[in-house]
């Protein structure tokens, strides 16, 4: 009894949480698996169970094909820009710049605006018009005599542009990650560095980056699963058109306009899975930091 | 102790009724209720007319709706986009969650047929007899509206898909007499209004390509090998749709670069900067209202309008319609509606606001200039065709198909594949 009082309270208070998340989080994903694995191809069929089939035969579409690769360069531009942008900022923040409150805030807006918003905003500042038809971008291009772009309608770097939006709004809350991280560096160690006769980049190279590992591998992961299930800022930017189709915009259609659940859940599952890719091991190697520590 | 475990309980209570809280207001979209005066009832009439024009003629007919009818109160419950497609996608969802608006807008056509086979409608033959709607829809409407004898929508207007939007000042530079009469002349004046360096041919996003290439389809095709297409086992793998799909790739290579949707590729026209543009006769109101909705450009001397290449003497159509889908919560009120949506008062207090004409034929001629006098001309003269990008010809699964083949055709330019992909399109959908 003595005990219950100590343990009871405690599970009470999570106790509907772990309810709404199993219902609500493991039991749709459940659900979703088991749909992914039916031949349930539209609203009114029962749904067979028929194994991995759907899983493969995506793979026949090309434009499953298209989406994947567009992921891949939205992921690899988004994720880079965003990680080296962060960090510069964070590094000139750290140098010590005048107001740099200021200019925190600054940086960190973006982040309190929604991927839609950002994406309509930046539909207009990406028009593809050129010449006496340049709005936004290609405007101010115009101006200063840089060549003008398609932008995200780009047939080959349209995924490219695409992540240029995303990286405005992401690289302020990397910036306050390695900010932290920065700040987390002990100044003893610098000044032991710089005792030992190292200049400022040696310190930089052997004593910060080294220490700003975790820093940039928790970045990584937040920025890489966002970047996985992107859909809102493909969305208010370009719509649902094939030139920057991903997985979710392709989801969407799937059960939307093709009314075919099955799809849908077998695309959903593998934006699941990618995203774990990322994530498990993440959970895996802070549960064992946790331990160690 | 005692009051820990009170805040505890008290807490966890709590967010027990936060979650519940959640769920029942998610949505969080017009889930109307009747009034509280319990005398009114609401007809909740979900419709995506929330433009210039459309919205005003969903008003005029809200008006008379009110007027004729004491007891309902009309519920907009309308949302914005485009062609329907994020009210579709909220549609889609409340019927599946056994709600349903009272009744909601849909292109009349193969594009109820999902719904249908859900069996979310109810047949409205009753109504049609009631009114004797069969009399006054055109024949042709009624059958390419019919499934298995049976209607389950009141269209209440009529668009064209085919018609070809040109500016005649262009067209006298470029040293062109007169709107192209076939598929092979539009490629030739496409190639003079190049040499004169202007945009030959003005195109939006994706959607708006699936738009040509059905005026394409048709022109080359002819009316009834067209109309064949959209029957079982019609064969879309023939070397007459490959030679329709050739020409269609050449038109696509004078396209100018691709505008974020019709309405800037329909001004490149006004403009002067392209010559051509394929578009639906809503191009019509953007071009001649007034600033603040549409562009105030002059009729025939600004701008002017054809069939589309091929394709004189069909009216590739479209209409929006109303239903009523089982379940309704006030399916009296949505009769109601429906009465007011079928009759000629109603749809001639819509469609000159909408910038369409009605389907019914006793319509008040006077009421239709301009561009709507040649519609209304032609549509009582003419083979009806159906639409593929606006849901007559085919239901949601093969457009999002075809769809699909046409975007990926406009990244690849590979007319095989875009064949097959049309040809897997009507295999997999075609009843």
């Amino acid at each position: 009894m003595r005990r219950a009082r100590t343990w009871l309270p405690g599970l009470l208070l999570v106790t509907p949480s772990i309810v709404a998340i199993g219902v609500f989080v493991y039991g749709m994903l459940g659900w979703n698996f088991r749909l992914a694995m039916t031949d349930k191809h539209d609203e009114v069929s029962e749904g067979k169970f028929v194994g991995l089939k759907n899983f493969v035969d995506i793979w026949d579409l090309p434009r499953w094909h298209l989406s994947v690769q567009h992921t891949i360069m939205f992921t690899l531009v988004f994720v880079l820009g965003a990680l080296v942008l962060g960090w510069f900022l964070a590094f000139l923040m750290e140098k010590g710049v005048r107001g740099e409150g200021t200019f925190r805030a600054i940086y960190l807006f973006p982040m309190a605006i929604s991927f839609v918003a950002t994406g309509i905003v930046w539909r207009w500042l990406m028009n593809s018009g050129m010449e006496q038809r340049a709005v936004g971008l290609n405007r101010l291009f115009d101006w200063i005599g840089l060549p003008q772009w398609q932008w995200f309608r780009d047939p080959d770097w349209g995924m490219a542009a695409m992540a240029l939006p995303a990286v405005w709004q992401m690289s302020g809350y990397v910036m306050a990650l390695f900010l932290a991280g920065f700040r987390g560096v002990p100044e003893e160690l610098r000044e032991a560095a710089r005792v030992d006769g190292c200049n400022e980049w040696g310190v930089y190279r052997y004593v910060v980056l080294p220490m700003l590992r975790p820093v940039t591998l928790s970045a990584l992961i937040i920025l890489g699963h966002i970047s996985l299930k992107v859909f809102d800022l493909i969305v208010a930017v370009s719509g649902k058109q094939i030139i920057t189709d991903v997985p979710a915009v392709f989801m969407w259609v799937a059960v939307f306009d093709s009314h075919d659940p099955a799809k849908g859940a077998t695309i959903a599952s593998y934006i699941v899975l990618s995203v774990a890719i990322f994530v498990i091991p993440y959970l895996i190697w802070s549960v064992r930091k946790e331990r160690r520590s | 102790m005692r009051r820990r475990w009170l805040a505890a309980v008290a807490i966890t209570m709590a967010s027990v009724l936060g979650l519940s809280g959640c769920g029942g207001s998610g949505g969080g979209t017009a889930s109307p209720q009747a009034t509280g005066g319990g005398e009114k009832k609401q007809v909740e009439v979900f419709s995506w007319w929330t433009g210039p024009g459309e919205a005003d003629g969903l008003k005029a007919m809200r008006a008379i709706f009110e007027k004729e009818n004491p007891n309902y109160t009309f519920f907009d419950a309308a949302v914005a986009g485009g062609s329907g497609d994020k009210a579709k996608a909220l549609l889609q969802s409340k019927l599946q969650a056994d709600t349903p608006p009272d009744t909601f807008q849909g292109h009349a056509g193969a594009e109820l047929q999902g719904y249908i086979k859900a069996g979310d409608l109810e047949d409205l033959n009753a109504l049609y007899d009631e009114l004797k709607l069969k009399d006054v829809f055109p024949s042709q409407l009624i059958d390419q509206i019919s499934v298995d004898g049976k209607i389950y929508s009141v269209p209440v207007n009529i668009h064209r898909s085919n018609v070809l939007w040109f500016n005649p000042k262009v067209l006298k530079d470029a040293g062109i007499a007169a709107a192209p009469k076939s598929v092979d002349e539009f490629i030739a004046d496409l190639g003079k209004v190049k040499a004169k360096g202007k945009i030959p041919l003005s195109i939006g996003s994706e959607w708006t390509v699936v738009h040509l290439m059905e005026s394409v389809l048709l022109g080359s095709l002819g009316t009834d090998a067209y109309n064949a297409l959209f029957k079982p086992g019609a064969n879309w793998g023939s070397p007459e749709v490959k030679k329709a799909l050739e020409s269609f790739k050449t038109i696509m290579t004078y396209a100018g670069d691709p505008q974020d949707d019709w309405q800037p590729a329909a001004k490149q026209v006004a403009d002067g900067e392209a010559a051509f543009n394929i578009m639906g006769d809503w191009a019509y109101g953007y071009f001649h209202n007034p600033p603040d909705g549409g562009l105030g450009k002059k009729s025939k001397e600004d701008f002017d309008w054809a069939p589309s290449p091929g394709t004189e003497g069909t009216y590739l159509w479209l209409s929006d319609s109303f239903t009523l889908p089982k379940g309704a919560k006030n399916r009296d009120g949505a009769l109601a509606w429906l009465k007011v949506a079928a009759s000629k008062e109603g749809q001639d207090a819509f469609n000159p606001k909408k910038g369409s004409i009605p389907a019914r034929k006793d319509a008040d001629q006077s009421l239709y200039t301009d561009y709507l006098a040649d519609a209304l001309k032609d549509w009582s003269s003419n083979k009806l065709a159906g639409s593929i990008q606006h849901g007559v010809s085919v239901n949601q699964p093969w457009l999002a198909s075809i769809t699909e083949a046409v975007g990926l055709f406009i990244g690849s330019k590979d007319v095989t594949a875009l064949q097959k992909g049309l040809a897997d399109a009507a295999t997999a959908n075609a009843q």
